[in-house]
């Protein structure tokens, strides 16, 4: 019996990258209850955890992504699954789609130009900011945006990501800054500037903010893939 | 006396309940991806497959061939956890790290302020322009409620 042998059979096993993912997510939800701090967000910590874990454990990523690769594949259906909020908000999307559409357009061409002069402030080179660009957006439409500008898909993921954690964690903080009232707005507004993980949050706040990020996510999407080009 | 051929009232029961059952649930939302990914390839379009799924499901529910409430159970599921399910995408920065060596700072500079804009810029636009509609067709909102129902 090879006990290291076994050791490295195993945590290539998918089991081993779901089960870590689910326990450290768990975690990390348990700790956010307990310090009720946006800092604290479940996903940051999960994220650290499993790094630090498989550095420690000197687990190579590869292996954990059997696992991983499986929860990955459920932001698919997940983003889908975003067409039930939309739908039962449907009498406000008509109502409001003038207003929902105009939010989308501003909220992209401020994210895209923001980045862009952001970039040239810090003296950021052309790929880096170009893989920035499309950081508002969600994950799928990023990379295939980020691909086709000569980005470095990997950063993009990055961004998206930390992006995300920072909306989903102070999106509550952020409408209570900009004294948003209207929950159409605030709710687009959490989806525009990130995208499912940021509706993630704003279905916790409440229906109609988590249909409008939903929302946002499909239509900013849209426009990000048209515009950013323009803009690099 | 026993009936001859097959009971429907009984069969359609039948249907509601394995319809119900969160496995079949699971089963159409994958295959409502399975169709969003098809129609992406088949058109060669840039837009990712989830999107054109969240399409798709979206027509499917106001054309009312699917009811909420056979998916729900499932969508439930996804949604409730769906921060979880960024957890490989973000562990996956441990890879790319080399990338951002350097430029750490500025990176999450840059994440800060644009999406703190991007938030702001939009919530402001979508008040901003509901006012103005409210404002426009507030002397012909009756009339028009009216032409609607």
């Amino acid at each position: 019996m090879n006990l290291s042998e076994t050791a490295a059979y195993l945590t290539s096993s998918p089991f081993f990258g779901i089960t870590l993912s689910i326990l450290c997510y768990e975690l990390g939800c348990a700790v956010n209850r307990r310090l009720k701090t946006p800092v604290a967000n479940p996903l940051l910590i999960a994220v650290v955890l499993v790094i630090l874990l498989l550095k420690a454990l000197k687990i190579p990523y590869e292996g954990y992504n059997q696992g991983g690769a499986v929860i990955s594949m459920l932001l698919a259906p997940a983003t889908a699954s975003l067409a039930v909020n939309i739908y039962s908000q449907l009498e406000r999307l008509k109502q409001q789609l003038l207003p929902i559409l105009a939010g989308a357009a501003a909220g992209t061409v401020a994210s895209v130009g923001c980045i862009v002069l952001l970039c040239k402030a810090f003296g950021l080179d052309r790929t880096l900011t170009v893989s920035l660009v499309p950081k508002s957006v969600t994950t799928p439409i990023a990379m295939g945006i980020s691909e086709q500008l000569g980005g470095v898909v990997p950063v993009t993921v990055a961004a998206v990501v930390v992006t995300g954690i920072l909306g989903a964690a102070f999106a509550p903080v952020l409408i209570k800054v900009f004294r948003i009232k209207d929950p159409v707005a605030a709710g687009l507004g959490i989806g525009a500037c990130s995208h499912a993980l940021g509706t993630s949050k704003a279905l916790e706040i409440g229906e109609i903010e988590g249909a409008m990020s939903g929302i946002a996510i499909g239509v900013v999407g849209l426009f990000t893939v048209i515009l950013a080009p323009l803009f690099v | 006396m026993r009936k001859c051929g097959p009971d429907h009232r009984a069969l359609y029961h039948t249907c509601e309940v394995l319809f119900l059952k969160t496995i079949l649930q699971a089963a159409f939302v994958f295959l409502i991806c399975l169709l969003g990914e098809g129609i992406v390839h088949l058109f060669s379009l840039s837009f990712p497959s989830s999107v054109v799924s969240m399409i798709l499901l979206f027509f499917l529910l106001l054309f009312r061939w699917v009811r909420q409430e056979q998916i729900q159970g499932f969508v439930r599921f996804l949604q409730q956890n769906m921060a979880l399910l960024f957890v490989p995408a973000g562990v996956a920065i441990m890879e790319n790290y080399s990338y951002l060596k350097g430029n750490v700072l500025p990176f999450l500079l840059v994440c800060v302020i644009s999406t703190i804009v991007t938030f702001a810029v939009t919530a402001y636009t979508v008040q901003f322009t509901a006012a103005l509609q409210r404002r426009r067709t507030k002397p012909q909102t009756n009339q028009k409620e009216d032409g609607v129902q």
